[in-house]
């Protein structure tokens, strides 16, 4: 295999991950830190603001599953190393 | 590449191994002509044997006062009803609960067959038995059958009027429109998908670094992910059902 594509590749697949595990981690604070402050403010509501909060973590988190995807394809399924 | 090897655990050097994935390795079979990924299917089979003969047992002796797997599994058909009228509300919902039911199901009964059961105590060929969800095989087949499913709500509900969704809010949005029928399969597969490789390889990392106790919060933290997925599937799925028949 040709080093250089071997070290584009592993570079890849790291910034893949961590540059889009940037977006997704300030939004889900952002999330996060709104819910405490939803059920500081309405305690009754909590098990509501618990299941909506989760279901959108989840959406935040396929965004960094996404890089992750492709960082994983770039380590063991490189279409550039055959 | 081979990133991580697999090891067997009878090779007494490499007893710590116990978790190794092996990602782009399977064990195929040839079935007239096709190849087909053979731990996938073994697990798919064991989770759809288990769900049936959990309805079996949920069903068979059926009693006005429920007990024991009845209770169960009359608690476990109102969750997953939940899940279709929250999305789709009580008037819509039933025609389409058994096909999300049968994904949450489906893909829950796949995530933690594949945490909790020591699959790598059986040893295959190639490849190794793991959540049939962690082959995106599998979860693209899973997405594209939702894709067909809202498809054909719409038809069904309002015939071919359902393509005047596309023109809406105006038809300047047509390609982002069209564009969206790619990227919801797409979505839904690579975060199934994801996740649960994700999962797999964080435990795999953290157990060949420090092999007993470290790894056991990202095991139970990969359990509640998984149950979650399940859950964030099936309600995507309802929610593109409903976005599909809804009125406007």
């Amino acid at each position: 295999m040709d080093s250089i594509i071997s070290a584009a590749s592993v570079l890849a697949a790291g910034l893949a991950v961590g540059l889009g595990a940037i977006g997704p981690g300030i939004g889900q604070g952002n999330a996060a830190g709104q819910a405490v402050e939803g059920i500081a403010r309405q305690p009754e509501a909590e098990n509501k603001i618990r299941g909506t909060l989760l279901l959108s973590l989840a959406f935040m988190e396929a965004l960094t599953i996404y890089g992750l995807v492709v960082a994983l394809s770039l380590l063991f399924a490189n279409p550039f190393t055959s | 590449m081979d990133f991580i090897q697999s090891t067997s655990l009878n090779d007494p050097s490499s007893f710590i191994l116990l978790s190794g994935v092996e990602v782009g390795k399977h064990f195929y079979w040839e079935f007239q002509g096709t190849t087909l990924h053979g731990q996938v299917f073994i697990v798919s089979w064991f989770v759809i044997a288990l769900i049936i003969l959990f309805s079996v047992l949920g069903t068979s002796n059926a009693k006005r006062i429920p007990e024991s797997w009845q209770n169960f599994m009359e608690s476990v058909v109102e969750f997953t009803q939940e899940i279709a009228v929250n999305q789709l509300g009580e008037s819509e919902y039933r025609p389409w609960l058994p096909f999300i039911g049968t994904l949450f199901l489906f893909i829950f009964g796949c995530n933690w067959a594949g945490a909790l059961i020591p699959w790598k105590l059986i040893e295959l060929p190639s490849g190794e038995l793991s959540a049939p969800t962690n082959d995106i095989n599998t979860t693209v087949a899973l997405a594209l059958l939702t894709s067909v499913t809202y498809f054909f709500a719409g038809f069904k509900k309002k015939g071919l009027g359902y393509f005047k969704r596309y023109l809406q809010p105006t038809p300047v949005l047509l390609p982002i429109n069209i564009l969206e029928d790619f990227t919801k399969p797409l979505s839904l597969s690579f975060r199934l998908f994801g996740n649960i490789l994700a999962d797999e390889l964080t435990v795999t990392v953290l157990t060949m670094l420090v092999p007993l106790i470290i790894p056991l919060p990202i095991m139970v933290l990969g359990v509640f992910a998984s149950s979650i997925q399940a859950l964030i599937f099936s309600t995507l799925a309802a929610a593109y059902i409903a976005e599909a028949v809804e009125g406007h």
